[in-house]
């Protein structure tokens, strides 16, 4: 377990000297055990207790980043169980196999669907993040020459190198040595030479072992060797061993500290049945893969294991809000009406979806909340008369209608009249309280 | 340093539920860990994957689920019986949307007629839903819910506003119940306390925290169904140990990603295979959550999530 504020504190110098920035070492240390600060801040801790401290502040899952420049990936830091708690930290790599007996065509194709697979989402830019070279052909030149492609046609795309063959390894490692690559295949029987790969190329390391027992007694060996930087593979390649493997690795890094395992994860999702594929990929992304690999990215899968990745880590704590703006619903035309509602997420995506269950097409002003729904918002008042007429009017959308009229959440009603003075020339109406009404009240006035 | 495995035990288990009768009746929940977590615990029971239908013609579906049912939806009877032969469903889910105010406004008479004949044409367990109106339900699923006494079915929707006539059709009429409540944990532990304080048993009940679509909320369903589940759990909550209900199928199939065509949005790529994904991985992330009873519409969806469910247990 990670060390208590106070433990923290019996091992500083307790000088009080507030070069750290903080008042006291009693407060440097609840920052600390928070992990608020680090431990670098304090210029006269001793060296017992910079040894004792950084194994204890480290975090408990190794930050590991693949790749390098602006498409480069943080993993690993996880702090946490159950998304409710806190937000999921980094969120996990896709990476695209490519398998060393591809013809060139084959290979470049592939890179380039891994290229153009981004995709934009609620604000966020989404892709498949990383391309695992595999040495399926158990060929070194096949896999430098297949490096070599995914070199030139995926250039600053993080690379995986996939080989038991530490030979192998060397030269395709080796064209990626300053891009953070990771090196995959280790194992029992090559672990040193592996390692000297790694090493000398600035590679993090992925290590294989057929059960969490001796992939722990691995990573020791691996830092021994000086290498660092890891991912694990456990042997787990059924969805059920891959949720009780990485729920011991994360429960054994986590609750217990246990540092052979703090490592992030590395998951196999390759089915024959692409559907299959992505659903078990799905039990990765939500039971703490930091890498998923993939042997297909159809646009439609990607589309949605891009999502769920996006739903898994979000933070539960600051709701999701949509961008304040005025969305047309079908084909609005001149006549179509106008509600108004708040930026939460979940308001826009249920009062939409009503509204495009009702068939008619209409303009939704989803106004800025900071996220909060329309009640809360009200109550807050971030969704009062003066701002929801103000939003209106420099929306200029009256230009487009027909009849001036604004249709407003039931639960503000009381608004009405005051909406109504500062938007001279509008009608006010009352919609429903609840999005599920909509429908029937779009039917009554039709 | 040595690793030893740290597995954790719990206090407390979720209630099996039994519904249906006959060879054909099935049994969900009954577990004692995490969902799938067979390496600390007992799992007797697979989740079970419901084929939803209706009263009605879906001319309210997608295309791209619809047709896959055209010839056989334009009767509930026909409908059933492909979802049992064909499909090879575990259980059906009938949704009475037809009664709804804003629908074909159909009589609670006429609801419980289909449900009679529907059931006298099936052998596996019926799920019975109303049409979420909860005025109208509570008459509705009242009909219903005689007209399927003693056939053990799940009769849903109570909520707040209708718990107390649903709740006693279904006590009345020996069947389980759903009880609903809105993406929040308290109050669906709420819910179950208000229900049981009528005198019906806590082990008939089936929880639906609401479900949400990918991309739509599943985050708010996903935890709540994990806090539902910690606290029956850990705390041994033995008003949140009811088996978990994700009505997936309804809500995927409204989504924008379920159904606009590739031709609008080419970059999403195709449109068949991306709605039947959309539904299959809504239902696999809330398997993992911790549900037990998925309702589903695409065929290839449901059986997709078979496969998976098959590599889990």
């Amino acid at each position: 377990m990670a060390l208590s504020g106070v433990e923290i504190f019996k091992l500083l110098p307790k000088t009080n000297c507030k070069k750290c920035g903080q008042p006291t070492c009693l407060a440097f240390a609840m920052k600390l055990a928070q992990r608020q600060a680090t431990l670098d801040l304090c210029p006269d801790v001793s060296e017992e207790a910079k040894q004792k401290l950084g194994e204890a502040s480290a975090p408990p899952v190794r930050p590991i980043t693949l790749g390098s420049g602006d498409k480069a990936v943080k993993m690993g830091e996880e702090t946490v169980l159950f998304r409710h708690d806190k937000k999921f930290v980094n969120p996990c790599v896709f990476a695209l196999e490519v398998k060393d007996t591809l013809s060139e065509a084959d290979i470049a194709a592939f890179c380039n669907q891994v290229v153009d697979s981004e995709m934009d989402r609620v604000g966020q830019k989404l892709r498949v993040n990383a391309i695992m070279i595999s040495n399926e052909s158990g060929d070194a030149a096949k896999l430098e020459a297949a490096a070599k492609t995914v070199a030139a046609k995926a250039a600053g795309v993080p690379v995986i190198i996939n080989t038991t063959n530490a030979q192998a390894a060397e030269t395709a490692v080796k064209l990626f040595a300053d891009k953070k690559p990771l090196l995959f295949g280790a194992n029992a029987s090559n672990l040193e030479a592996m390692a000297a790969v790694a090493k000398s190329n600035k590679a993090s390391l992925g290590i294989s072992a057929a059960s969490l027992e001796e992939l722990s007694e691995l990573t020791e060996k691996a830092k021994g060797f000086g290498v660092e930087d890891l991912v694990l593979d456990s042997g787990a390649r059924k969805a059920k061993d891959m949720i009780e493997h990485n729920t011991l690795v994360r429960r054994a890094a986590i609750k217990k500290n246990f540092k052979p395992l703090g490592f992030p994860v590395i998951s196999f999702a390759q089915r024959g049945d692409s559907l299959l594929e992505a659903l078990v990929a799905s039990v990765c992304i939500a039971k703490y893969s930091s890498i998923v690999v993939l042997s297909s990215i159809e646009k439609w899968k990607n589309l949605a294991l891009f999502t769920l990745r996006q739903n898994i880590y979000t933070d539960p704590q600051v709701p999701m809000q949509v961008e304040q703006k005025i969305y047309n619903i079908g084909d609005p035309k001149a006549d179509a009406p106008l509600f108004v509602t708040t930026n939460f997420s979940l308001t826009y995506f249920i009062v939409s979806g009503e509204i495009e269950n009702s068939k008619v097409s209409c303009r939704l002003a989803v106004m800025d909340s900071e996220g909060l729904s329309v009640l809360t918002a009200w109550a807050a008042g971030k969704f009062t008369a003066t701002k929801i007429a103000a939003f209106i009017q420099e929306s200029g959308i009256d230009k487009e209608m027909a009849t001036k009229e604004l249709i407003i959440p039931g639960y503000v009603a009381i608004l009405s009249g005051s909406i109504e003075e500062k938007l001279p020339g509008w009608k006010i109406t009352v919609g429903p309280r609840e999005a599920n009404a909509i429908p029937a009240f779009l039917k009554s006035r039709a | 340093m040595a690793f030893t495995a740290p597995k954790e035990s719990y206090a407390g288990k979720v209630y099996s539920v039994t519904i249906g009768t006959g060879d054909k009746a099935a049994t969900i929940g009954g577990e004692n860990v995490l969902s799938f977590h067979s390496f600390e615990g007992e799992t007797p029971n697979r989740p079970l994957v419901a084929f939803e239908i209706q009263d009605v013609p879906p001319t309210d579906w997608p295309e791209n689920v619809r047709k896959v049912f055209d010839g056989v939806s334009d009767d509930p009877v026909k409908w059933a019986k492909y979802c049992q032969d064909e499909l090879k469903a575990k259980a059906i889910a009938l949704r009475l949307v037809g009664t709804h105010p804003d629908r074909e406004n159909r009589s609670a008479e006429d609801a419980a007629k289909t449900v009679r004949e529907v059931l006298a044409a099936i052998s596996v367990p019926l799920i019975i839903l109303g049409s979420n109106h909860a005025e109208k339900d509570s008459s509705v699923l009242i009909a219903a819910a005689e007209a399927a006494k003693d056939k053990n079915c799940i009769i849903g929707k109570a909520q707040e506003a209708n718990y107390k006539t649903i709740a006693a059709a279904a006590m009345a009429n020996n069947h389980k119940l759903i009880a609903m409540s809105e993406l929040d944990i308290n109050l669906s532990k709420q819910l179950n306390i208000l229900i049981t304080q009528m005198g019906f048993d806590k082990e008939r009940i089936i929880t639906d925290p609401m479900c949400s679509a990918l991309g739509y909320g599943l985050e708010y369903t996903y935890s709540v169904m994990e806090r539902i589940r910690l606290a029956a759990l850990t705390q041994n909550d033995q008003t949140m140990q009811q088996p978990l209900l994700a009505d997936v199928g309804m809500y995927v199939w409204k989504v924008k990603e379920s159904q606009a065509p590739e031709s609008d949005l080419p970059q999403w790529g195709a449109a068949e295979e991306r709605g039947i994904l959309w539904e299959a991985e809504t239902a696999t992330a809330l398997l993992i959550a911790g549900a037990e009873l998925l309702i589903m519409r695409h065929p290839r969806a449901a059986a997709a999530v078979e496969s998976v469910i098959e590599e889990l247990v």
